[in-house]
C-alpha cells in the first residue's frame, strides 16, 4: 500500500472480508482509477507520434505501469502474503522462459545452417501486397482504412 | 471396448448399500473418498481400453496381416488409431488420474488430518469433467473415419489438416478430451493446493506432512505451471483443424515447430506430474517395510522441488531432429543431463532407508523395491536420448519406446499396482491376498522386461517406431529382427494374462477378503489411526492432533517399532 | 489466508501460463514477420482504448464493492458488482460492433494469421469476461442478502485479473502498428 501506517498488516488474521487493508476510502481508489486514465491517454497519444522508441515505451512500459497499479492498489498484493506476488512472478517468468527456448526457432527465420523458407516467403509477399489482406484480399485497396465502427455509446 | 468399461464400473458400484440412494451416494458424491473411487474404477477402465489396443497393434507387427482375435484385421488407419489411443490413455486416461487424481483425493484429507476437500463440490465437478472427457475419446472411436490417429503427440501438419490425418473429426475429438482432461485436473490440483495449506491437522507443521503428500502438491504445482501454453496450442489447433486458420502452417505465416515446443513445454514437466507421486509412494511404503525413518526428509524434499524447476529447462531434447537450432540443443542436453543428478540423489536416499532395516517383504514392499531397480534403468537410458549426438541416430526407434517405457510402466503401473496393494486395507476395509498379490508381481515384472529388453536391441538396430508393417522393410527385417518383435508380444499376452489374476484378487479381496484391522501395516501417518475403510468425515473420534513426523519407526526409547503421528508425547516424570 | 482467496490467487497463477502461452505465441510470430504492421494497422485503437477504459472502470467499482462489503454493506457492494458486470457487458457490445465491422471489410480469422491471433486471444479473454460476470451475478445476488461477502473481493480479485490481461492485450493488438 502506498501509505506505510499498515503496511505490515496481517492478511489471513481474520477470517473473512475485513482483513486490515481495506481502510482505504472511496477516495484513494478513484484517485488511483484516474491516474490509469490517465496513462491510458497516454498510452494512446504516444504512438500517435510515429517514434519507435516512444511507442514501444508508451504502450508497453505504460502497460506495465497500469499491471503494476492494478495489481497493487486494488488487487492488495502488497498486503498479501509474499508468496502469492512469487507465485505470479514465477508464472510470468515461466512465460519469459518458454519464449527464450522457443523464440530461436519460431521468432528468426534462419539460425546455425537452417533457414525456413516458407517463413520468409510469407514475410516477402505480405510486404509485397502492402496493407492489403492476402487471402480474402478483393474488395480493398492496399492500405485503405476499414470504417470506423459503431462506437456504442 | 466402451462395454467392458461400463461393465466394470457397474461391477464396482455392485456393492451399495442402500442408506443414502445409490445415485447420491456413488455417482453425486461430494466425499473426496468416494471421488477417489471414481477416478481409481475410471482409470482402471481405460486401461483396460489401452491395454486392449496394445494387444491389437503389437500382434499385427509380431504376425502382420494376421487377424487379431478378438479384433480382426489391424489395417493401416487402425493401427494408427491404435497407437494413437494407447499413448494417450495410458498417459492422460490412466496415469494421471489414478496417480494424482485418485490418490491425491483418498490421501490428502485422511493423511493431513481433516476431513474433506475445502471445495467438495469442486471436486465433484473435477471428477465429472474428467469422466465427460473419458466419454468423448471413446466416442471418438465410432465417428466416421474413426480414432485420431497422429500419435499421442499430435504434431501437426499432420494433426492438423484432416486430408493428412484422415480423421477430421476425430482428432478435433482427441483435443476436445484431452482440454477437458486439462480443465479437471487444473480444478483438481487448486483443490489440491489450497487443501494442504490451509486444512492442515493441529500440530502437523510443514514436515510433519507425508512425503506423497508433498509429491502431490508438487506434481500438481508443475502441472498448473505448464498445461497453460498447450491449452491454448491446442485452442489454436482445434481452430486450424475446423475453421482453417494457420497457427501451424508456414505457408500462412504460421510454424509447426510452435505446436511441438508448446506441447513439449507441458510433456515433460508431465512426467515429472506423474513420476513424483509414484517416487511418494515408493517413500511411503519403504519407510512402513523396512521400519526405518525416511532417510534425509527434506533432502527428499528439496530434491523433489529441484527436479520440478530443472523439468521446465528440458523439454526441447524431445526435438532435436525436429529443426530446433543446434546451438539450442547444446543447451537442452547439458540441463537433460542434469536433471538426472536430483533424480537419482532420490533413489540414493530410498537404497539408504533401506539400508539396515528389518524389511517385510509384503506385497507392496516387493512393488516398491521393483520400482527403484526398474526406474534405474529407464533413466540410465535416458542418458542416451537426452545427449542430443546420439539422440539423432536413436530418435524415434525402439530404443525411445522401451526407453519411456522403463520410465513410465514403473510410474504409471508399478507405483499404481503398489499403491493399490498398500492402501487396499484402507479403502476397502479388507486385506488383499498376499499369495495371489506376489504371483502377480513376479508375473507382470519377469514379462515387462521380456517385452522391452529386445526393443532396446531393436532400437539400436535402427527399428523405427512407425511403422505398419515390417515386410516392407528388408534393412529392418535382417537376422533375428523378427524374432525379438515376436518374443516382445509374447511376454505382452503373458503380461496382459497376468493382469486378470490382479483383477480377479482385486474384487474377489474387495467381497470375500479377511476384514482389515485399522492398522495392518503398523504405519505411523494419519490415515491408518481412521477406521478402515474411513467413514464420511474420515475421523469419527474427532479430528486428531499431531506431535510428530510421519517416519518415526524403530524409535530406541520406545517398545514398539512405530510411532503414530498422533500419539502425544509421554509425559516425562 | 482465507481458502477462497487462496484459491482464487492460483487460479490466477494457472491462467497467467493459458495467457502466457498465446501471447507469447504471438509475440514470437509478431516479431518474425514484420509484414504483419499491414494488417494491424487495420485495428481500431479507438474501440480498443474506449474499451480499455470501460473495463478500468469496471475494476474500480469492483474494488469499491470489496470496500463495501469490507464495511460490511452488502447492499451496496452487491450494486456495485451489479455496475461491474454492466461495464463487462459494455465491453462486449463495443467488441462485438467492432468484429462485426471487421468481419463485414474481410478481416475473418482466416485471412491472415495475424488476426487468427486476434481473434482467438480476444476471444479467450472475452469468455474470461462473460465467466466473470456469470460469477459476480451469483456474488452480487448473495451480497445483496448480505451473504458470503468475503466471495466479493474473491470475484473481484479474478475481475481485476481480466483487467490486467487486457490492459496487456490492447496494446499487443491494437497500439502496435
Amino acid at each position: 500500500m502506498s501509505d506505510n501506517a499498515h503496511a505490515p498488516a496481517a492478511p489471513g488474521a481474520e477470517p473473512s472480508n475485513a482483513h486490515g487493508h481495506a481502510a482505504h476510502d472511496d477516495k484513494f481508489y478513484i484517485r488511483i482509477w484516474g491516474i490509469l486514465l490517465v496513462l491510458l491517454v497516454v498510452s494512446v497519444i504516444g504512438p500517435e507520434l510515429g517514434i519507435r522508441v516512444v511507442t514501444l515505451i508508451t504502450a508497453f512500459g505504460i502497460a506495465i505501469v497500469k499491471a503494476y497499479l492494478v495489481l497493487k492498489n486494488f488487487m492488495h498484493i502488497g498486503v498479501e502474503k509474499k508468496y502469492v506476488a512469487y507465485l505470479l512472478i514465477t508464472m510470468v517468468a515461466l512465460m519469459v522462459l518458454m519464449v527464450g527456448g522457443v523464440g530461436p526457432d519460431v521468432l528468426r527465420h534462419d539460425g546455425h545452417r537452417w533457414s525456413n523458407v516458407a517463413a520468409k516467403k510469407t514475410v516477402e509477399e505480405g510486404l509485397k501486397a502492402g496493407g492489403g489482406h492476402d487471402a480474402h484480399g478483393g474488395e480493398h485497396k492496399a492500405g485503405e482504412k476499414p470504417a470506423e465502427p459503431a462506437p456504442a455509446h | 471396448m466402451s462395454t467392458a468399461a461400463h461393465a466394470e464400473q457397474d461391477h464396482a458400484h455392485g456393492h451399495a448399500h442402500h442408506d443414502e440412494g445409490f445415485i447420491k451416494k456413488y455417482l453425486w458424491s461430494t466425499d473426496h473418498k468416494m471421488i477417489a473411487m471414481q477416478y481409481l474404477f475410471t482409470g482402471m477402465a481405460m486401461a483396460l481400453i489401452g491395454g486392449f489396443t496394445v494387444y491389437a497393434f503389437r500382434m499385427q507387427l509380431a504376425f502382420p496381416g494376421m487377424s487379431v482375435p478378438g479384433y480382426g484385421r489391424v489395417t493401416a488407419t487402425d493401427y494408427n488409431a491404435l497407437v494413437t489411443t494407447h499413448g494417450s490413455v495410458m498417459i492422460f486416461w490412466v496415469a494421471m488420474p489414478v496417480l494424482i487424481a485418485a490418490l491425491g483425493n483418498y490421501l490428502i484429507p485422511l493423511m493431513i488430518g481433516c476431513d474433506d476437500m475445502v471445495f467438495p463440490r469442486l471436486n465433484r465437478l473435477s471428477y465429472q469433467l474428467f469422466l465427460i472427457s473419458s466419454i468423448v475419446l471413446i466416442a471418438s472411436f465410432y465417428v466416421p473415419g474413426g480414432a485420431f490417429g497422429g500419435a499421442w503427440t499430435s504434431y501437426p501438419p499432420l494433426s492438423a489438416k484432416a486430408e493428412y490425418s484422415l480423421t477430421g473429426l476425430g482428432s478435433s475429438m482427441w483435443l476436445l478430451a484431452v482440454a477437458l482432461e486439462f480443465a479437471a485436473f487444473l480444478l483438481g490440483g487448486i483443490n489440491f493446493v489450497t487443501t494442504v495449506m490451509n486444512s492442515r491437522a493441529p500440530g502437523m507443521k510443514m514436515f510433519d506432512v507425508p512425503i506423497v503428500v508433498w509429491m502431490i502438491i508438487i506434481a500438481s504445482i508443475l502441472f498448473m505451471a505448464s498445461v497453460g501454453p498447450l491449452i491454448a496450442g491446442a485452442v489454436m489447433l482445434l481452430f486450424d483443424q475446423q475453421i482453417g486458420t494457420g497457427f501451424f502452417d508456414p505457408a500462412k505465416g504460421g510454424d509447426p515447430v510452435l505446436w511441438q515446443h508448446l506441447f513439449w513445454f507441458f510433456g515433460h514437466p508431465e512426467v515429472y506430474v506423474v513420476l513424483l507421486p509414484a517416487m511418494g509412494i515408493v517413500a511411503e511404503i519403504i519407510t512402513v517395510f523396512s521400519r526405518k525413518k525416511l532417510f534425509a526428509y527434506k533432502t527428499v524434499l528439496y530434491t523433489a522441488i529441484g527436479t520440478g524447476v530443472l523439468s521446465f529447462f528440458v523439454w526441447a531434447h524431445h526435438q532435436f531432429i525436429a529443426g530446433i537450432d543446434p546451438r539450442m540443443a547444446n543447451v537442452f542436453s547439458v540441463t537433460t543431463l542434469l536433471i538426472s543428478i536430483p533424480v537419482a540423489e532420490m533413489v540414493f536416499v530410498y537404497i539408504g532407508t533401506l539400508y539396515g532395516g528389518s524389511i517385510r517383504l509384503t506385497t507392496p514392499m516387493l512393488w516398491a523395491l521393483s520400482f527403484i531397480a526398474e526406474f534405474l534403468l529407464g533413466g540410465v537410458t535416458g542418458i542416451f536420448l537426452g545427449a542430443s549426438g546420439s539422440d539423432i541416430y536413436f530418435h524415434d526407434t525402439y530404443f525411445v519406446i522401451a526407453h519411456f517405457h522403463y520410465t513410465f510402466f514403473p510410474i504409471a503401473f508399478i507405483g499404481s499396482f503398489a499403491a493399490i496393494t498398500y492402501w487396499f486395507p484402507k479403502m476397502f476395509g479388507k486385506m488383499m491376498n498376499e499369495t495371489w498379490g506376489k504371483v502377480h508381481f513376479w508375473g507382470t515384472i519377469i514379462s515387462f522386461n521380456f517385452i522391452f529388453i529386445p526393443l532396446f536391441f531393436l532400437g539400436a538396430r535402427g527399428d523405427h517406431r512407425r511403422i505398419y508393417d515390417y515386410r516392407h522393410f528388408p534393412d529392418l527385417m535382417k537376422a533375428g529382427m523378427q524374432d525379438m518383435r515376436i518374443l516382445a508380444t509374447l511376454a505382452l499376452l503373458v503380461l496382459l494374462a497376468f493382469q486378470v489374476v490382479f483383477l480377479v484378487n482385486f474384487f474377489y479381496s474387495l467381497f470375500k477378503g479377511a476384514k482389515a484391522p485399522a492398522n495392518p501395516w503398523e504405519a505411523n501417518t494419519l490415515e491408518w489411526q481412521a477406521p478402515s475403510p474411513p467413514p464420511h468425515g474420515n475421523f469419527p473420534q474427532g479430528l486428531p492432533n499431531v506431535y510428530r513426523g510421519p517416519y518415526e519407526y524403530s524409535h530406541p526409547d520406545r517398545q514398539a517399532d512405530w510411532w503414530p503421528q498422533t500419539e502425544p508425547e509421554p509425559t516425562k516424570s | 489466508m482465507p481458502t477462497g482467496r487462496l484459491a482464487v490467487w492460483w487460479l490466477i497463477a494457472s491462467e497467467i501460463v493459458i495467457f502466457g502461452g498465446v501471447l507469447g505465441s504471438y509475440i514470437m510470430h509478431r516479431l518474425g514477420h514484420p509484414e504483419w504492421a499491414n494488417q494491424s494497422v487495420h485495428t481500431n485503437t479507438w474501440a480498443g482504448a474506449f474499451n480499455t477504459f470501460v473495463l478500468l472502470t469496471s475494476s474500480l467499482s469492483a474494488v469499491l464493492a470489496h470496500n463495501a462489503a469490507s464495511r460490511g454493506d452488502g447492499k451496496r457492494a452487491a450494486k456495485l458488482l451489479w455496475a461491474t458486470i454492466g461495464g463487462g457487458a459494455v465491453f462486449l457490445v463495443v467488441k462485438s460492433f467492432e468484429w462485426t465491422n471487421e468481419i463485414q471489410h474481410g478481416y475473418t480469422i482466416t485471412s491472415n494469421t495475424f488476426w487468427s491471433f486476434y481473434y482467438t486471444a480476444a476471444g479467450l479473454h472475452g469468455l474470461h469476461v462473460i465467466a466473470g460476470m456469470i460469477v459476480m451475478m451469483f456474488v452480487a445476488a448473495d451480497a445483496a442478502k448480505n451473504k458470503e461477502l468475503q466471495r466479493v473481493e474473491n470475484a473481484g480479485l479474478y475481475w481485476h485479473f481480466v483487467d490486467l490481461v487486457w490492459i496487456f492485450l490492447f496494446p499487443l493488438l491494437y497500439i502496435a502498428k
